[in-house]
């Protein structure tokens, strides 16, 4: 349904945005800077995506979880579960948009965990989530 | 130069009052990719400066859901959805203005979906493809791009007793 990433890289390049100033600007990039941070609070820690996996499927408030719009195999398209607007598809290999700014996904984060958790999830977490995602193949 | 001026205008006009309900501008890049994720990116004009003023205030609770934004981008955004907001009741080319900030529970959305309407039914509503009086998009095939007319208006095939 998004028809602006087909022309977001022949901007990206004519502006001389490409160069990754802003940081992680891939999902592999970004699951290095939440390992990184979460690393700050214990030095032993490692990605992981079976963790995320389980939590892809926790169950919080009002019985939502991740997998409820996202499905249970987030390399296909979910849909809202209030509105019914489907939902592109959320794992990096079906989706090559998604994870590829550290912003958006900090933004959305801060939202659905909110919403799913009812509190923000920690760097560990969203590692780990990443983690599971980035495994995801269609 | 006075090309300039006019050609604002007539885009204005086409944009126009939302009585026929037909021509809307397209949404912004900056607002589809904020407020277009979880439901269509809602023409401004389905509500007036002052429900748009509460919307935007509120979207840390956002009709049961966290959309909440950087204070520059909602401050963008609210002023966005000011400029193009359906003027306040009592001016005569004012769209019928929502009861509530929920579009779809306004009078004029009622209205424009009753039964029998453009062949409305109660079942289609539940279909799993629409599911949603604000998945616009189910039957609105070009809401994205923000049109609605008529014309383009493609109901899904009502499955009966469907399953996915």
């Amino acid at each position: 349904m998004p028809k602006l990433p087909r022309q977001t890289p022949l901007l990206a390049l004519l502006l001389g945005l490409l160069p990754l100033h802003a940081g992680a600007q891939s999902a592999a990039g970004l699951l290095e800077r939440y390992s990184e941070e979460a690393r700050r609070e214990a030095p032993a820690y490692a990605a992981s995506a079976a963790r995320g996996e389980a939590l892809f499927h926790q169950r919080g408030k009002d019985d939502w979880r991740c997998a409820g719009c996202h499905t249970d195999k987030p390399v296909v398209a979910g849909r809202h579960l209030v509105t019914g607007k489907p939902i592109a598809p959320l794992a990096p290999a079906a989706n090559p948009e998604r994870f590829n700014d550290a912003a958006r996904a900090e933004k959305w984060f801060r939202r659905n965990c909110k919403d799913v958790f009812e509190r923000p999830c920690s760097a560990a977490e969203k590692g780990d989530l990443l983690a599971y995602l980035l495994e995801q193949r269609p | 130069m006075r090309r300039a001026l006019l050609l604002p205008g007539l885009l204005a006009l086409a944009a126009g009052p939302g009585l026929a309900g037909d021509l809307v501008s397209p949404p912004s890049p900056e607002y589809r990719e904020e407020c277009g994720s979880c439901h269509v990116a809602y023409p401004p004009r389905l509500l007036d400066g002052a429900a748009w003023a509460r919307v935007m205030a509120g979207l840390a609770d956002h009709f049961g859901t966290d959309a909440s934004l950087a204070s520059a981008t909602r401050d963008r955004l609210a002023a966005y959805l000011a400029a193009r907001a359906a003027p306040s009741r009592g001016d005569a080319s004012a769209p019928p203005r929502p009861d509530t900030s929920r579009i779809t529970t306004s009078a004029w959305f009622l209205r424009k979906h009753r039964d029998g309407h453009d062949g409305l039914h109660a079942a289609l509503w539940r279909t799993p493809a629409v599911g949603n009086p604000a998945n616009c998009g189910a039957c609105h095939r070009a809401a994205a791009e923000g049109r609605y007319s008529e014309h383009e208006i493609q109901l899904p095939v009502s499955t009966g007793a469907s399953s996915r």
